[in-house]
């Protein structure tokens, strides 16, 4: 079974191109990582699939619908965002916040209907505790999870996840990935992030897509796709990689074009 | 119970418990509303007693409610004459005018994300004083007669709104790119009206800086119903993109991903709020300070949803000119003092009392 598919997606910001015709397949209940260098592309494909910035090309759904003819309320039910790092500028609570996830699917009134999942969503991710606090007042992991949840409030099919790493300490990076990790086993549902740390990429992703001057340089699993010769061609750096648990490690040595001071 | 089982007990709260704890705190809300609302009522029985003929509350309301149930209540000509035709549109005037205003207000500061803006932050208020200085000063302006003043100030303050939308549209429209457009349009607007009070005669300039002062001395009924219905209807109109709203403070983005259609969001937002200020601003001259501080006073006490901010923010903005108007009819009566000088002095205390107390950061 099939989620997504992205055919021929190309972005470009004026002259200038960001992404182009990249082709894609996201399988169901799957963990999906995009890796590659700073100005690669990665946020831009992710925020081009949720149709923030405008691609050309199609992205299909299972049924063979273009995401790009529906509106953006249907796009909301089908596909959740977790942004990269949000410092809420208006006052809102957790609970609030993450009711806001049911957008998409109810009108004015908020439902019981609404309520419930909020509340069941909250305890899935042990948000519950500090339900009435202000979102501004938690703390990096805590804003995480909350931004998890309003994207799980809206029951999409598919997780985006811009950096979800970015901004928290190893053991909340760990408990990031394992959340979003057991959601995508537990419902089925899959999850496309982009991320910087190649280990946790690889330790936490069924596949991961290479991307380099905004074009898959390769896509696959993780053992197969993280060898010293495509870090090499991607990000331009000297690596080893060992292999603990089952899944590969980086252990990045040198830059290849720096000179020393 | 053992020590582990009691911990575990406390960590988690049960989902009834959590329900009922958000339905309290929405409550809280619903409170504070109606609260508000009585307190609009209390007040405007209270504002419709004073002032040079002496009336007592009671007669007050049942002069009132005479009209609606004449068999049941009864009241004098005198009275009936002096809170009929002097005092009562004058008071709903100030609810209105005051409700409009820190509507507009809530709402800016939602779409703009922006703390300072207020209904005059894309220059609708310079844009409005040059539209009534060109009508004192040189008599010229869209409409004609009694109406060429209000006419002109409406009218230049939507042409304002307009030209903002049309230089935002142009570079997208964003926070930044609506407030840089609405500065530029005001400094324009403030040196129009600047060269008009320079060629214009000592008596006319005194007029336009009246003109702008703000009062609601120049009340009627016609002119209350106009602005109740335009407040009223913009309100509604707000009130039902709440959610749009409340999205857009999430950012862009976020919006954008759950479904909100932002630029169109913000425009017609924007064009609501504008509307409400023109209408209100053009009877009564710029009111400052209501727009920008009822919907911060309102934000501290039931929070950002605008379902529940836009309303209460209202009601606040009616109950902070009514006092104020009432208060500057009677603390030098028989003199009365421009509306616009006392909302700032009796609101900024207040303000800077709630600022100080309360300890969370609200943006």
């Amino acid at each position: 079974m099939v989620k997504i598919t992205i055919k021929d997606l190309s972005f470009s910001y004026g002259s200038r191109k960001i992404l182009e015709n990249l082709n894609l397949v996201v399988g169901d209940s799957e963990v999906l990582s995009l890796v590659g260098p700073n100005g690669s592309g990665k946020t831009t494909m992710i925020k081009c699939i949720d149709r923030i910035l405008k691609p050309k090309g199609a992205i299909l759904l299972d049924g063979g619908r273009d995401l790009q003819s529906l509106s953006r309320q249907e796009v909301a039910k089908y596909i959740g965002y977790v942004p990269q790092s949000t410092t809420s500028v208006l006052t809102t609570t957790v609970f609030d916040t993450i009711l806001m996830g049911r957008k998409p699917h109810m009108g004015w009134r908020v439902a019981d209907e609404d309520i419930d999942k909020v509340v069941d969503i909250m305890k899935l991710l042990h948000v519950e505790e500090f339900a009435l606090k202000d979102f501004s007042e938690l703390s990096g992991g805590q804003k995480q999870r909350v931004l998890i949840a309003r994207a799980l409030a809206q029951e999409p099919e598919v997780l985006l996840l811009d950096e979800p790493t970015s901004n928290l300490d190893v053991k909340h990076q760990l408990e990031a990935l394992d959340t979003v990790r057991s959601i995508v086993k537990k419902t089925e549902i899959s999850a496309v992030m982009a991320i910087h740390d190649l280990n946790l990429a690889a330790r936490y992703s069924d596949s991961l897509v290479m991307l380099k001057n905004g074009m898959v340089h390769a896509i696959g699993d993780p053992s197969s796709l993280l060898t010293k010769e495509n870090i090499r061609a991607i990000f331009g750096v000297e690596a080893v990689v060992m292999t603990d648990l089952d899944r590969p490690y980086v252990v990045p040595l040198r830059s290849l074009n720096a000179e020393a001071v | 119970m053992s020590e582990a089982e009691k911990t575990s007990k406390e960590g988690t709260i049960e989902a009834t418990e959590l329900k009922e704890d958000y339905a309290s705190f929405v409550g809280r809300k619903v409170l504070f509303i109606l609260l508000s609302l009585a307190g609009i009522a209390v007040l405007a029985g209270v504002a419709a007693t004073l002032g040079s003929a002496n009336i007592t509350p009671v007669e007050v309301y049942s002069t009132i409610l005479a009209r609606f149930f004449p068999g049941t209540f009864h009241t004098t000509d005198f009275i009936d004459t002096i809170v009929w035709q002097l005092r009562l549109h004058r008071v709903l005037m100030a609810i209105f005018a005051g409700m409009g205003l820190a509507v507009a207000g809530a709402a800016m500061q939602g779409i703009l994300k922006n703390p300072l803006a207020s209904p005059f932050t894309l220059g609708i208020a310079s844009a409005a004083s040059f539209g009534a200085s060109l009508a004192i000063i040189m008599g010229a302006g869209f409409v004609s007669g009694q109406w060429l003043i209000v006419g002109n100030a409406f009218i230049f303050t939507m042409l304002a709104s307009l030209t903002v939308y049309g230089l935002a549209k142009y570079k997208g429209i964003t926070p930044e790119t609506m407030i840089l457009a609405g500065i530029a349009i005001m400094y324009l607007f403030s040196a129009m009206t600047s060269f008009l009070q320079y060629i214009g005669q000592a008596e006319q300039v005194q007029e336009v800086v009246f003109w702008a002062m703000g009062s609601l001395g120049r009340s009627s009924w016609d002119k209350v119903g106009i602005i109740a219905l335009v407040t009223v209807v913009c309100t509604l109109a707000l009130m039902y993109f709440s959610w749009d709203i409340n999205a857009l403070g999430a950012g862009d983005e976020t919006a954008k991903s759950l479904g909100v259609n932002v630029e169109f969001v913000r425009v017609l937002c924007m064009m609501l709020a504008s509307l409400i200020t023109a209408s209100v601003i053009c009877f009564t001259g710029t009111i400052g300070f209501i727009g920008l501080v009822a919907p911060h006073i309102t934000r501290m006490v039931v929070g950002g949803d605008h379902r529940f901010l836009l309303p209460a923010s209202g009601l606040v903005g009616a109950l902070i000119l009514l006092a104020a108007d009432t208060l500057a009819r009677t603390i030098l009566a028989p003199v009365i003092l421009p509306v616009g000088i006392m909302t700032s002095f009796l609101g900024v205390p207040f303000f800077i009392y709630l600022f100080l107390k309360r300890r969370k950061d609200y943006w």
